[in-house]
């Protein structure tokens, strides 16, 4: 919803810290999340985060999730799908090229990463979206990310 | 194509002998590399499968720039493909500046093209996001945006510097590109666009063709800060230039153009005038002349939308060749 989605970039920092919080919760999950399975968690998880993420930034579920860099402002809402910056379009008045009523996401996202501790990760560049990863949650793909795969560890403790 | 015309295709600039530690073998970066002051220019391109409306067009351009820009779908509508014409450009010995906007094409297309056109002799790519299909005459059309201006650099770079394609695959012989973006210090937020221009030449870029500046006053704004990061000693930047026709079509421009910013006073000095047009070529001079002095500019890029025939009275007129000859190919 326009409105929340706002709201959520004017309360960047907030959001900014709960989610940190929440990050290392499910990070620590992930034991758990392995003994259940990734593929039987994927669909009631992603319906969830569906479900709030759309709520609170009009999420796109790229599955792949950037708001931490972009000031908390989704940049799958940029028509152009912009993930590393505004394009040479926006208005005088800061509003999208392609949809004159919305202010420009990027306009957005940079006033959000001013509020945030880690704002300056806008500066970062963004890989290119997989779009293989539609509609899957990007929270387990953090935990994923973040935990690496079993064999690996043991197979370096033996070398 | 007349005979006359024919016979003056000729660039003996491009392809150039290979020198080390420069990315292409085109004069467009040579020119750079050596200090001087670069002009680059659009050519409109033809609705027609004429190949000699596009002679016809570069001739004149040639003889006052270092490199054509073949636009890909300017504004979102259809024209004559970037590809195509720098096909016939590069077989006539021109030097190009081939433009790739992200809203067409995905990434298999586009590094399919970026082989394609470097096999060409493309020696320059410029890398766009795109216009917005909504501004064109296709309205309907699916905007892909499957990259973004700052990733399509990055893998164009990886292409040359490492052979690879994005996907990891091994390319055989890499393309030698010379990598160019664009910048508009003239939109919002104002603020960030000299850190989107260091993340861009992050990415890849070694020019950088600016959107039209009629606003001195934010361009200095914005060069000061690049030259505070030192960005211009990163890029070559080429601010953007072009003759307005009247008042009119300056008011078009800047409410149809996505991007365009034209202040009232540039308005009004062409509303005050009795020839418009004459004045808009004068305040196309007088700007270039401006900028040419503002430390930290390599050049400039025009952009003079159906006034072709003026670009090389205006660069004549602005001095900004200086001591060199504008060229004549065979005639000289």
């Amino acid at each position: 919803m326009y409105s929340v989605r706002h709201w959520s970039i004017r309360h960047s920092r907030l959001l900014e810290g709960l989610y940190r919080r929440f990050e290392s919760t499910i990070a620590a999950l992930a034991p758990l999340f392995e003994r259940i399975g990734y593929g039987r968690l994927e669909r009631p998880v992603a319906a969830f985060e569906r479900q709030a993420k759309g709520l609170m930034f009009d999420c796109q579920m790229c599955g792949q999730c950037a708001l931490s860099s972009t000031g908390m402002s989704c940049p799958m809402n940029c028509p152009k799908s912009l993930r590393n910056g505004p394009c040479g379009g926006v208005r005088a008045n800061g509003n999208c090229e392609v949809k004159p009523d919305m202010k420009c996401v990027w306009v957005a996202a940079w006033e959000g990463s001013r509020e945030m501790r880690g704002g300056d990760k806008i500066l970062e560049i963004q890989k290119p979206v997989d779009h293989s990863l539609k509609g899957t949650s990007s929270w387990l793909k953090v935990v994923r990310d973040l935990r690496p795969p079993a064999p690996l560890s043991k197979a370096k403790k033996s070398a | 194509m007349t005979a006359t015309a024919m016979d003056r295709i000729v660039d003996p600039g491009d392809p150039l002998p290979r020198i080390s530690g420069h990315s292409s073998d085109g004069r467009l970066e040579r020119v750079l590399r050596s200090g001087r002051f670069a002009v680059t220019a659009e050519l409109n391109p033809p609705d027609s499968a004429d190949p000699h409306e596009v002679y016809d067009r570069a001739v004149v351009l040639a003889e006052v720039c270092d490199a054509i820009n073949a636009v890909d779908a300017s504004g979102a509508n259809t024209h004559m493909s970037s590809v195509g014409i720098c096909s016939l450009l590069t077989r006539a010995g021109y030097a190009v500046v081939m433009q790739i906007a992200c809203r067409d094409r995905n990434r298999i297309a586009i590094q399919g093209d970026v082989l394609g056109a470097a096999a060409m002799g493309v020696a320059n790519i410029l890398c766009l996001t795109g216009d917005g299909v909504q501004c064109g005459d296709q309205a309907g059309a699916k905007p892909v945006f499957d990259l973004d201006s700052t990733t399509l650099l990055q893998t164009i770079r990886q292409m040359r510097d490492k052979s690879t394609f994005l996907s990891g695959r091994k390319i055989t012989v890499p393309p030698r590109v010379f990598l160019g973006a664009a910048a508009n210090p003239f939109a919002p937020p104002y603020d960030y666009r000299p850190l989107h221009l260091a993340k861009k030449i992050e990415a890849g870029a070694q020019f950088i063709q600016t959107q039209y500046c009629f606003d001195m006053a934010l361009l200095r704004k914005f060069m000061a800060k690049v030259r505070e990061q030192k960005l211009h000693q990163k890029a070559f930047i080429l601010v953007g230039v072009g003759p307005l026709a009247s008042a009119k079509t300056a008011r078009w421009m800047r409410s149809n153009v996505p991007g365009v910013h034209i202040p009232d006073d540039i308005i009004k000095r062409l509303e005050g005038a009795a020839n418009q047009k004459k004045e808009g070529k004068r305040i196309c001079i007088d700007l270039i002349q401006q900028i040419k002095e503002e430390e930290g500019v390599a050049g400039v890029h025009v952009m003079a939308y159906r006034q072709e025939e003026y670009v090389s009275e205006i660069i004549t007129d602005s001095g900004v060749m200086q001591n060199r000859q504008p060229r004549r190919p065979r005639q000289d």
